[in-house]
């Protein structure tokens, strides 16, 4: 019998505390997946972030830190420039990255900076009950939209991939999404190209993984899933951006 | 560690700035990370000329705010690091800066201050004296008061941080920063023995035998367990340790002016002024650490003391505060800082020496 599924080795043996139906738990495992497929566990160093993407460190055996609400991308900066021989990734969802880290991944990509950045973009903040993010949907409802996003109030979500596939400095962009196990190998595949990227002493590289949040959407989890594939993917069309 | 280069320097005049940044690199400092702010804009310019000859990283962030947190990273990657800023880019570091105490980082965090509050004026300034970040910590704060004492300073930062594995910031005010002075790279302090191992450093796990390193907030019990230690432990070495003070004449003094940095300067040139043909007798203390605060120099005021005088280059007083907590009521405690026309001048401090000897005499 083959084994398809299986938590990584990268991982300790903290059972995740992501919300039933969450995402994020398989996203991490390919994340993990990946890095013991490429065999640099023992030369990782991950770079967490603040939000629920920022429980990651405590489930990983690998070198880690954390970070300051959207400053990821500078503190791996650091990392990477004492370490360039490591292989350092950040991991942040749409709040961290897209909103209070904007400046920070910008520039990151524009340093080129040889570091690799996973992204998990489910459209809201998980951590603190389901707030309006930029990543947020025209008319979806969240707590600070209650009324659903108002693009005339607050303008149409932002598209980090898109922007940031426009940077010379990153060499890497796809955006991809979880919701069905052919889009989890394209994840994998896509992330392993991510880290390779880094591997090769390119530049910036990111992936883009388009996630749910059962819980603050207020769906169950398979409707979630259904959401971000009719909802989701219209508006973040997935598909590499930028390679190499 | 990484030796500091043994360049041939002895007497060269320089500007604090540059004195700073000089000293931080023959202190071992591999990599520093900043941003534009006058006046203390020298110092990046400074490592940005002289990192690439050694093999060593300057690298101009995109912020404030960025350049602390790329020291986070490179600090926990076992790198002897620093940043500088003024007063606004203070601020923002300030984030990070907080976090690093918890997550016992060293770092050293040169602050070049001026007038504020947000862009203020570009004139030199004692106004961030207090300026803390979030959450419960202390941090080592040296405040050089000429272009020699910056460079020492400077130079026993790393050694400080690494020490107690905690930041610690140089508070010089733009005047320090600016001016010119000459400086004896022979003369600085000894190299500290016995600093801990960085075995905490990110390079990996297959360099520690596969045991991660984990830098992450301590959590539930461990968060209040280490904050507990810092304030039991840590910080009473450090009090005990690192108080530095300049003690002038305060044994039979009739008046003490207590001041740091340039102000320190300018009480001196105050005493200079007001001595010839005046009975007053006028001691001085001059804090070479704000934290920790050397509060037992003012037990050696002498009987004949009738009032403290703090001198700030500032006119909303700061370190005022520390000088009552010192005085303990023994003493009537006044300010004299920034006239409504300009910063301290020592004619104020002479003019405040009278007025306030007319009150207590």
């Amino acid at each position: 019998m083959s084994i398809l599924y299986k938590r990584s080795k990268s991982l300790n043996d903290s059972p995740f505390t992501f919300c039933p139906g969450c995402t994020h738990g398989i996203v991490l495992n390919t994340v993990m997946n990946v890095i013991d497929e490429l065999g640099v566990d023992g030369d990782a160093i991950a770079v967490g972030c603040v939000g629920c993407g920022g429980y990651m460190p405590w489930f990983m055996d690998i070198d880690t830190i954390y970070s300051l609400h959207g400053r990821a991308p500078a503190n791996a900066t650091g990392v990477k420039r004492m370490n360039p021989d490591k292989i350092v990734f950040t991991y942040q969802g749409d709040g961290d990255l897209a909103s209070i880290g904007t400046a920070e991944i910008v520039h990151a990509a524009h340093r080129a900076e040889k570091i690799t950045a996973i992204f998990v973009n489910n459209t809201t903040y998980g951590m603190t009950g389901g707030q309006m993010a930029p990543t947020t949907l025209a008319g979806q409802k969240t707590t600070t939209s209650p009324y659903g996003r108002d693009p005339d109030h607050c303008g149409n979500p932002i598209r980090m991939s898109e922007m940031l596939a426009t940077i010379d400095g990153a060499k890497f962009i796809e955006r991809t999404a979880v919701n069905n196990p052919a889009n989890v190998r394209k994840t994998k595949k896509a992330i392993k190209r991510a880290f390779e990227c880094q591997i090769k002493g390119l530049g910036f590289a990111m992936v883009e993984v388009l996630s749910t949040c059962p819980t603050n959407w207020g769906m169950a989890p398979l409707d979630a899933l259904k959401r971000l594939e009719d909802e989701m993917i219209p508006y973040y069309p997935l598909g590499n951006y930028k390679d190499f | 560690m990484v030796e500091g280069r043994r360049k041939k320097m002895t007497k060269v005049l320089m500007k604090g700035n540059e004195a700073i940044a000089e000293a931080a690199i023959q202190a071992g400092c591999q990599a520093f990370f900043g941003y534009p702010i006058t006046p203390q804009s020298e110092i990046p310019e400074y490592f940005a000329r002289e990192m690439p000859k050694h093999d060593r990283l300057f690298l101009q962030s995109e912020s404030e705010m960025a350049a602390m947190n790329m020291c986070m990273g490179a600090s926990a990657s076992g790198a002897r690091v620093m940043t500088s800023t003024s007063g606004p880019g203070y601020c923002l570091k300030l984030e990070a800066l907080a976090a690093m105490t918890l997550n016992r980082l060293p770092a050293v965090v040169t602050i070049v201050m001026r007038n504020g509050p947000a862009f203020g004026t570009m004139k030199a300034s004692q106004e961030d004296y207090r300026m803390n970040g979030n959450g419960g910590y202390k941090i080592v704060l040296l405040a050089p008061s000429d272009v020699q004492e910056a460079a020492e300073m400077s130079f026993e930062a790393f050694d400080i941080a690494d020490k107690y594995r905690n930041p610690v910031v140089i508070l010089a005010d733009g005047m320090i920063g600016q001016m010119m002075g000459s400086v004896d790279f022979d003369k600085m302090p000894p190299k500290r023995k016995d600093l801990p191992e960085k075995d905490w450093a990110l390079h990996g796990k297959k360099y520690r035998g596969g045991k991660p390193v984990l830098h992450l907030p301590p959590m539930g019990t461990e968060h209040f367990k280490t904050k507990h230690w810092q304030e039991t432990e840590l910080y009473p070495d450090i009090i005990k340790n690192e108080t530095k003070v300049e003690i002038t004449d305060v044994k039979d003094a009739d008046i003490v002016l207590v001041a740091y940095g340039t102000a320190a300067r300018m009480c001196k040139a105050a005493v200079i002024d007001e001595q010839p043909g005046s009975v007053l007798k006028i001691g001085i203390i001059r804090p070479k650490t704000l934290w920790p605060y050397p509060y037992k120099a003012f037990e050696e005021i002498g009987s004949n003391c009738k009032a403290v005088i703090c001198a700030e280059m500032n006119i909303v007083g700061q370190m005022i505060d520390d000088v009552r907590i010192a005085s303990s009521g023994r003493w009537p405690v006044y300010h004299v800082g920034d006239s409504e026309n300009d910063f301290l001048m020592p004619q104020d401090i002479v003019d405040k020496v009278h007025k306030v000897w007319e009150e207590v005499k």
